[in-house]
């Protein structure tokens, strides 16, 4: 097993690196947490927090019971209907919602990563929604692709699909890829070539590892959102992966994001977990972390 | 049987009913991940043009999964009313649709009839209804059930108080609850989805609600929805339970998917009337959903509106007191978008109804389906204009636990104005005595649930 000590210090290293190249750091998130003062953003505001009814009962206890849920209480009305604040910040975490599902992520974002690009059987975005069937399948040209351009038996390969959520993708996987290389590095572990799926499902791992034969397979993939969260992504491992293998034997941390966990922190976890998969030869429920 | 028919010129063939019955639906996602939708428009309408000649005996003798290999079958199939039955057996299924729209049939005469229809009989008049049609016929058919009070009279719409928790946080739950009742939400039912589906915790929640329900007087029923099971052994515990939860499949495989059958409702049923904390006689509470079987790989090839269908008949049994379609919760590979949902949400609401079920939707929908808020509201407009049992009530249609969203509190007193309905008697009088509605609605001190802090 990793250390807590070592995890920290890639963290570190990757957090390093990021500062001096184009990514956003955390530096520079204060100033857009300073302009909120003149130019509020509805979505900021804690809902756990806030009592809109005018003149309540009893205060003190609403505002007390409010803290012990998420749940939109508290909001008032205009007659029988919601406020117009109410309305629209509801709208504006589905909006999220419903953008990490419907957009595609970019091709700049993909050729950004350096990775090629491999489709599903799926033809569009509607055709992927509502065939999951699809989404787990490649086609024989695809196959020939990644059989081309893939170096064959990596000990462990590492690939991308937008799955339920492009925003998630865009958001978190450049900071996790580059965590789980550096920690993968670290070990010594050697790596394929890696590339991304569009329109791809957890299952379509099998299929993939079926042809490229690693060792064990790490797939960074969307997460179906939830409203305000957009941004949540999943990461799915298997030791020798194959269509025939259990369900029980992959390995998920899902929650990859800002609010749960950080990406960078999750790729030298994931990294970890991979290491303890070569060393036991199993993932899943037969892996002992 | 006439199993083929022309279009334009052009010859369409089916090589049985349940092909007919599948492709005569409106497009739906779900029959096309099955594999069982028709393959364009066109071929669709044929499918209804055979569907429509095609005698409700014909339905009766080809139920859609065999009598011998299916439980939901043969509990439909036993409870018909033999002599109700003879009386329209030689009906086609186009002249059942217009008997029922006739001005001169009554909801009475409808309740009659319902005790001779198999659930393939109610599917196939629906798949040759138009959505209008679907609205028209269910706001003819009243069906009433009594718990701890009644519902389903002329002139109401209920609402299930539904005061979900991430956690099932006790403190949590209760201002939910409370900020619902002060929307005028709860009259249908105070029912919780647990996260955890342990007897203690179920038991704890139904004390609460027990104690709210008295402290306040609150004319009105309680129900945790966990396992049928891990319900009755809550019950067992002494747990104080009005009503015993389950969500139930058209097939016996997929209630085998869920964990019940036939005999395990009926034992729930019957402690409920030992055991349970209300008055009855209606004393069980269904969930169901177009596409559930697929899901669970128990569909036998057949349509999921017929499927859902079934579901009703096997619930009808049971003499339940609130059966619900999640109309929208199961995603876009069975209803895909506002349409889809719509059309769906009005077929379960009818169906429902002329089996014989006090029938409520869940209006929802997930975050991967191409429907919003506005959609929802719409369904919930035409379905209340349908006469619709009972919706959801959700702060703000948000479900923190479930993840999905639908009607909310507001939605209740807006749906109710606008439609010119009450909540259930015995809890729209509650509702003035305790100052949150006023002349038949909401009051200036109603969405204050700290009205309920002492």
């Amino acid at each position: 097993m990793i250390s807590e000590d070592k995890i920290k210090n890639i963290i570190a290293e990757v957090l390093g690196s990021m500062a001096t190249g184009d990514q956003a750091s955390p530096s520079q998130a204060s100033p857009a947490a300073e302009a909120c003062e003149e130019l509020c953003d509805l979505t900021a505001v804690d809902l756990k927090k806030e009592l809109q009814v005018p003149e309540p009962a009893n205060r003190e206890a609403y505002l007390k019971m409010k803290a012990t849920t998420p749940a939109r209480i508290g909001i008032w009305r205009a007659g029988p209907r919601p406020l117009t604040r109410s309305l629209l910040r509801f709208r504006a975490d589905h909006a999220v919602a419903q953008d990490a599902v419907f957009s595609n992520v970019s091709d700049e974002f993909v050729e950004s990563m350096g990775m090629f690009q491999i489709t599903s059987c799926c033809k569009d975005k509607d055709h992927f929604l509502t065939r999951p069937d699809l989404g787990r399948k490649i086609d024989d040209e695809t196959i020939a692709t990644l059989k081309e351009k893939c170096k064959q038996s990596p000990r462990v390969q590492v690939y991308i699909a937008d799955g339920l959520s492009s925003t998630a993708i865009e958001t978190n996987a450049k900071d996790a890829y580059s965590s789980i290389l550096q920690g993968l590095k670290g070990h010594g572990i050697e790596t394929g070539t890696p590339f991304f799926l569009k329109y791809g499902r957890v299952p379509a791992m099998d299929v993939i590892s079926e042809v490229l034969t690693p060792e064990v397979t790490v797939l960074l993939i969307g997460e179906r959102p939830g409203l305000a969260t957009g941004e949540s992504m999943s990461c799915y491992m298997a030791y020798k992966a194959s269509t025939t293998m259990p369900e029980a034997n992959r390995t998920v941390i899902s929650n990859i994001h800002k609010g749960g966990t950080p990406a960078v922190e999750a790729g030298a976890h994931i990294a970890d977990i991979v290491k303890t998969m070569l060393e036991q030869k199993a993932s899943g429920l037969d892996l002992k972390l | 049987m006439r199993l083929k028919t022309k279009l334009f010129g052009t010859l369409y063939e089916f090589k049985d009913l349940n092909e007919v019955m599948a492709k005569a639906n409106e497009e739906k996602s779900g029959d096309q991940l099955a594999g069982v939708a028709a393959t364009s428009v066109t071929e669709m309408i044929a499918a209804k043009e055979v569907l429509s000649e095609i005698t409700l005996k014909d339905l009766r003798n080809n139920p859609a999964v065999p009598y011998e290999i299916d439980e939901v079958t043969r509990i439909i199939q036993d409870q018909v009313n033999e002599r109700i039955y003879r009386e329209i057996q030689n009906w086609t299924v186009a002249e059942f649709r217009e008997w029922i729209l006739s001005h001169s049939t009554t909801s009475k005469d409808i309740a009659r009839i319902s005790r001779g229809l198999t659930s393939e009989m109610v599917a196939a008049v629906a798949k040759v209804m138009s959505n209008m049609d679907l609205i028209y016929a269910a706001k003819k058919i009243r069906v009433t059930a009594h718990c701890n009070t009644t519902i389903g009279e002329a002139g109401t719409l209920g609402f299930r108080l539904q005061p979900n928790h991430t956690t099932d946080d006790i403190d949590g739950i209760r201002i939910s609850l409370f900020e619902g009742l002060s929307y005028g939400i709860g009259d249908a039912v105070i029912g919780l989805n647990p996260v955890n589906d342990t007897v203690d915790s179920v038991s704890n929640v139904l004390k609460m609600f027990q104690e709210i329900k008295e402290t306040h007087n609150i004319p009105t029923q309680n129900c945790v929805l966990a396992h049928v099971k891990t319900q009755m052994d809550a019950v067992k515990n002494g747990a104080p339970s009005d009503m015993i939860f389950q969500s139930i499949a058209g097939s016996e495989k997929g209630n085998t998917a869920f964990g019940l059958d036939g005999a395990i409702m009926a034992e729930a049923q019957d402690l409920m009337l030992r055991e349970g904390t209300s008055t009855g006689p209606n004393v069980i509470y269904f969930e169901t959903g177009q596409g559930s079987e697929l899901s669970s790989e128990a569909h036998h090839g057949v349509d999921q509106v017929t499927m859902e269908a079934r579901c009703y008949g096997f619930a009808k049994k049971y003499n339940p007191f609130l059966v619900n379609t999640v109309v929208g919760f199961i995603g876009p590979e069975y209803l895909y978008d506002s349409k889809q949902v719509t059309r769906a949400g009005l077929e379960d609401h009818f169906m429902g109804k002329l089996t014989g079920v006090p029938m409520g939707v869940d209006a929802c929908y997930t975050n991967h389906m191409k429907t919003d808020q506005n959609d929802i509201e719409n369904l919930a407009v035409l379905l209340g204009a349908a006469g619709c049992t009972y919706f959801m009530g959700i702060p703000q249609g948000d479900d923190i636990m479930l993840n999905y969203q639908c009607t909310g509190y507001h939605d209740a007193s807006s749906l109710r104005e606008l439609l010119g309905l009450t909540p259930v008697k015995e809890f729209a009088d509650w509702l003035e005595t305790m100052g949150i509605y006023e002349n038949g609605r909401l009051s200036a001190r109603a969405g204050d649930a700290s009205l309920f802090i002492k």
